[in-house]
């Protein structure tokens, strides 16, 4: 009796414990299937940062985008950047560049990196870039001032209500931070 | 005998308080189509579920009252009843999808600003900060943090003994309130500073997050003038209750105005931070411009005594640092430290940054009796 | 029966050993059971206290007593304890006394697994509560402990985390084991839709914390990472997302509000029968019900984050399957109230914390459902609306279906009935100053006063006043609680009858052993009609 039960809460447990350490790793596992998931649905603005491939799309002069751009600093980081234009207006299928600038405010080498955001979110998977200075962290000489172009098309499949976007950069000083430059 | 007694000073408190009271008990209509449409839902749920509520506390009430042991009542031995049951699971569920309609309805709104002809007529960028708001008004050049003003600031301070109630608008009040236009589309997009803050205006309808890194966005068309408040509604920190929102919202003709006052003094404010950057300052001019730039930018941290909060923020008063070479003094209020001391070069002119460094050697405690002028600033060699 | 208890047995005839090495070592189910509910009670009283300072701080608007940042960590301490050392230990103390008894087990399954999952947790606490008075303070980044907030914690940030590891794993073990002896150890002709359905609530619950605890632990860990090995899952500049930790920390949290929910059903549908002396109406539908809402939780989690800017299809389905969820507790609720219909009932002091569970948790479930509409959480999002409505059915909820199987219980493990006039004035105090103290809140929350602030404007004052009045009077009114049980356990008052109330023995095997119940019980297993 006494064996008998051992065994069959051994055959039991063991199951369980597998649950156990299998939802400890589908925790880890939900990272990332949640950036597969975001770069699908667009959710949270959060965009790839690898570039796209320059694909031929036709252009679409009859409509026109308005696309803000816009800058942010994370933490106070002491650097000057801003858009060439606050907006601008493009039409879906045509390839733009438009110029970002920053300047190292500081006397001393500081390494960023640009983080960008698209609002509204949905609007994520129709903007695509071929070129930008958030692909990869940005090191600048004492008071370095520099251009940093961004070179991106909208897709014509942009849905037909979709009169307006947002492109977001928000520079992050991860001077100093080795690890928070590795690709996630 | 003393709980009483503090009972009855308690209740007596209590009473009082009501003459002063100016409480609301529901939800606010708001000032816009989305903030009407959420408050109609919000009524529309609240009475489904009183209804319910009604009819179930009914039942209850009379079994209680009438299915007691006393009454001498001879228990039913009743336990199923399938009918009722399949009953009891259909119809809750028709009722959840007369909500359901509704709801999607208004969700849709939210998102969909096509249910607002016309393109945007002015985009506000909103950046939550530790523990302040900035807005920048998108192709206007107009920039500014708007912080919790200095009377609601003096009185909100642990042992102030200031009668919150003596205070205009008590923590809902700020020096630089947002100005927007009626009747116009306003988008905002919202991102952080630091930390994850949360906008919300009650009379809009809706709040939203502030995500560092990361950029979202909202938009409002406000029906009347008036001036609207609203707090951070994400914990973020030490001073989360103190950081207000206050947006007025002016007819037209008024905002253009204000629009031309706010980019003339922004000229004149820079080309004076440019004249003070090399201007020579007695030491007295830059004690009484640091305690200004003190208050505003570092009391809410190191107190306004300048006495720390040990283990979290360093005290002022008698620290190594504010008594040691004025250079690393300077360079740490230029740079910061750490994830809390944030570098106040972005932030802070070069003449502030120097007003400050002096303030704080030579008051609070400190009696170091240097100065530095803007010049000096290390970083700027 | 099992092989720990034989041993146990050679050693010690048939009685405890003596002495305090009797509670570190023992491996009974009944004792280590007591430990939990000992333990609970004073991590009820810890953190009620932390409670009362935060609604003396908000008394009267103004700081009066304390720092902001100790008010943070108040908040951040009072929810984690009461969750983590309140409400989950009580119910698992209970479980660990009354699921072998009702199922006619001799113990546990692991009777040593058993004595470790206990003893983890005094070690966690100490730890948690250690970090106050470390360098920074205690955490202050709310229980939810969102980052990028979170990694500005000072030197407690380590601790807390560690601690909460600690809880977990203690109760993945304690799950373990309850799944193991309900599955393993049930009486011959136990079948499982015979289970008592405190023991199929706990079940369920069991298996929603095996799902959950391991995933806490991971994101926990991974916050642990990013402050002090360079990773970046919720660091944006690493090409993380602090949404993320969002998204982690609510698959976990939605299902830990079951887990401590179902254990009070379950407590509620043993007492309502009881004293309407009538059988428990829609038994299979109860169980159904139960388990339909611990499927619901694991697909509704992101109606926590209504606001962090979803797209609208991600909005709109978790609003439909969060209002899915009223039907099973509808379900519930009709099931009680038509338990009650009919019977003939008595009122002493277990069915009336039972009655004001319904009465409370129905308003406290309203308020959930208008939540669930996201266009309406936009507004509700982070006020006082929610602290009023997780207080509903958390306090009125949790709490009282503990303070019903407390009463309901206690004669049974003391040998005493309790003293019926002090538990009807705990009863009437509790039950109206928790009123007072949450339902003015709702009245807060939709005026515009944001949950988690040190300090409100003055138009929240009258309402915040009348809050702290509420809770004070809850606070002292739990001493009457303690010194109730306190004179039962010391052996004071009448002595209970087997049965202890009229008729109980057609509700439960618990109410056909002696009150007190040997320290070894169903050595041989009952006979199961």
């Amino acid at each position: 009796m006494d064996n008998r039960e051992t065994n069959s809460n051994a055959r039991l447990i063991w199951p369980i414990a597998l649950i156990v350490i299998g939802m400890f790793g589908f925790g880890f596992a939900l990272v990332p299937l949640y950036n597969v998931f975001c770069e699908i649905t667009g959710l949270n603005g959060k965009v790839k940062t690898e570039s796209a491939a320059e694909t031929e799309y036709k252009v679409d002069e009859s409509r026109e985008v308005t696309l803000e751009l816009v800058t942010a600093l994370n933490q106070n980081m002491p650097l000057g950047f801003r858009a060439e234009a606050n907006k601008i207006k493009v039409h879906p299928g045509k390839y733009y560049t438009v110029k970002f600038f920053g300047e190292n405010l500081t006397g001393e080498k500081m390494v960023g990196r640009a983080v960008p955001s698209i609002a509204p979110g949905w609007a994520t998977q129709y903007l695509k870039k071929t070129e930008c200075f958030c692909f990869s962290e940005q090191t600048f000489e004492p008071h370095e001032r520099r251009e940093m172009p961004v070179r991106f098309v909208i897709d014509p499949a942009l849905p037909e209500n979709a009169v307006e976007m947002t492109l977001s950069y928000t520079f992050f000083d991860i001077t100093g931070h080795p690890a928070n430059s590795k690709k996630n | 005998m003393k709980i009483f007694k503090l009972l009855l000073a308690v209740l007596g408190w209590v009473l009082s308080s009501r003459a002063r009271a100016d409480y609301t008990l529901n939800l606010t209509e708001g000032v816009t189509k989305l903030s009407h449409d959420v408050h109609d839902l919000h009524m529309l749920i609240l009475w489904i579920c009183v209804g319910i509520g009604i009819l179930v506390y009914s039942l209850l009430i009379y079994s209680i009252i009438h299915h007691r042991k006393s009454k001498g009542v001879v228990p039913a031995q009743f336990h199923e009843n399938t009918k009722l049951e399949i009953l009891w699971t259909v119809i809750p569920f028709l009722i959840l999808l007369s909500m359901a309609i509704p709801a999607t309805k208004v969700m849709i709104e939210i998102y969909n600003s096509d249910t607002m002809p016309g393109p945007t007529d002015l985009t506000v960028k909103v950046t939550g900060y530790q523990w302040k708001w900035r807005y920048e008004y998108l192709g206007e050049g107009i920039d500014f943090f708007s912080n919790l003003d200095a009377k609601s600031n003096e009185a909100r301070q642990l042992g102030a003994n200031i009668d919150p109630a003596k205070v205009d608008n008590y923590l809902l009040n700020v020096d630089n309130p947002l100005v927007i236009p009626v009747n116009k589309k306003i988008r905002f997009l919202f991102t952080g500073a630091d930390v994850i803050h949360s906008w919300w205006v009650p009379d809009f309808g809706w709040k939203k997050d502030t995500i560092p890194g990361f950029i979202t966005d909202g938009w409002v068309k406000v029906e009347k003038p008036g001036i609207y408040r609203g707090q951070c509604t994400e914990l973020c920190g030490r001073d989360h209750a103190f950081m207000p929102i206050v947006v007025i919202a002016k007819p037209e003709a008024e905002y253009q105005q204000w629009l031309a006052e706010q980019k003339s003094k922004g000229e004149a404010a820079t080309a004076q931070a440019k004249a003070e950057a090399v201007k020579t300052f007695t030491k007295d001019e830059l004690i009484a411009k640091g305690q200004e730039v003190y208050n505003a930018n570092c009391a809410s941290c190191h107190q306004p005594n300048g006495e720390g909060i040990p283990g979290a923020f360093p005290a002022i008063t008698n620290s190594p640092v504010v008594n040691g070479p004025i250079e690393e003094h300077a360079r740490l209020v230029l740079k910061g430290k750490g994830q809390l001391m944030p570098p106040f070069e972005a932030v802070l002119k070069p003449a502030e940054i120097a007003a400050v460094v002096t303030y704080q050697r030579n008051a609070l405690g400190n009696s170091k009796g240097d100065l530095i002028q803007p010049a000096e600033l290390p970083a700027q060699n | 029966m099992s092989a720990a208890a034989a041993t146990h047995d050679e050693h010690h005839d048939h009685g405890p050993a003596r002495g305090l090495m009797r509670w570190v070592f023992t491996t009974n189910h009944k004792d280590i059971g007591t430990l939990y509910l000992i333990t609970a009670l004073i991590m009820f009283m810890v953190g009620g206290a932390m409670a009362l300072v935060i609604r003396a701080e908000l008394f009267q608007p103004g700081l009066q007593l304390v720092d902001p940042m100790f008010f943070n960590s108040m908040a951040t301490l009072h929810a984690l304890i009461m969750i983590f050392g309140g409400v989950m230990p009580a119910f698992t103390g209970l479980a660990n006394w009354m699921i072998p008894i009702m199922i006619g087990a001799p113990d546990m399954a692991l009777p040593r697994l058993n004595n470790w999952s206990f003893w983890l947790l005094p070690f966690g606490f100490v730890l948690l509560a250690s970090t106050l008075f470390m360098e920074g303070g205690g955490p202050a980044a709310g229980w939810t402990m969102y980052p990028p907030l979170v990694l500005q914690t000072g030197a407690a940030l380590p601790f807390t985390i560690f601690s909460i590891h600690i809880l977990g794993i203690s109760s993945i073990l304690a799950s373990i084991n309850i799944i193991v002896t309900v599955f393993n150890m049930r009486a011959p002709g136990m079948s499982l839709m015979k289970l008592p359905l405190f023991v199929w609530t706990w079940i369920i619950t069991a298996f929603l914390m095996i799902a959950i605890m391991p995933v806490l632990a991971g994101t926990v860990t991974m916050l642990l990472t990013d402050k002090f090995f360079g990773t970046s899952f919720f660091n944006a500049a690493g090409g993380g997302d602090p949404v993320l930790y969002q998204h982690l920390f609510w698959f976990f949290g939605h299902p830990e509000v079951y887990v401590l929910i179902l254990p009070s059903f379950g407590v509620i549908s043993q007492v309502i029968p009881t004293f309407a002396r009538k059988p428990l109406f829609g038994y299979s539908s109860m169980v159904y019900a139960t388990a339909s809402i611990g499927f619901l939780s694991f697909i509704v989690w992101a109606h926590h984050q209504y606001t962090v800017g979803m797209p609208i299809e991600g909005e709109l389905f978790f609003t439909y399957a969060t209002m899915l969820i009223a039907v099973p507790t509808g379900v519930k609720v009709f099931n009680w109230v038509s338990t009650m219909w009919k019977g003939a009932m008595t009122f002493e002091t277990p069915m009336l914390f039972a009655i004001a569970f319904v009465v409370l948790f129905t308003m406290g479930g309203f308020t959930g459902l208008m939540m669930s509409i996201s266009p309406a959480d936009l507004q509700y999002h982070d006020t006082y609306f929610i602290v009023a409505h997780f207080h509903y059915v958390l306090v009125p909820g949790a709490v009282f279906a503990l303070f019903a199987a407390t009463y309901y219980w206690l004669p049974k493990w003391t040998g005493r009935m309790y003293d019926e006039r002090l538990g009807q004035l705990h009863f009437w105090l509790t039950a109206i100053s928790v009123n007072v103290t949450f339902f003015p809140q709702h009245f807060l929350g939709l005026a515009g006063m944001p949950r988690r602030i040190a300090d409100y404007a003055v138009q929240f004052a009258e309402f915040n006043a009348w809050s702290t009045v509420g809770a004070f009077v809850f606070g002292f009114a739990q001493l009457i609680f303690v010194y109730v049980i306190i004179k039962a356990i010391r052996g004071e008052g009448e002595k209970a009858n087997d049965e202890v109330w009229e008729g109980a023995r057609e509700h439960g095997l618990e109410w056909t052993l002696p009150s007190p119940p040997p320290y070894h019980t169903w050595e041989t297993a009952p006979e199961i009609h």
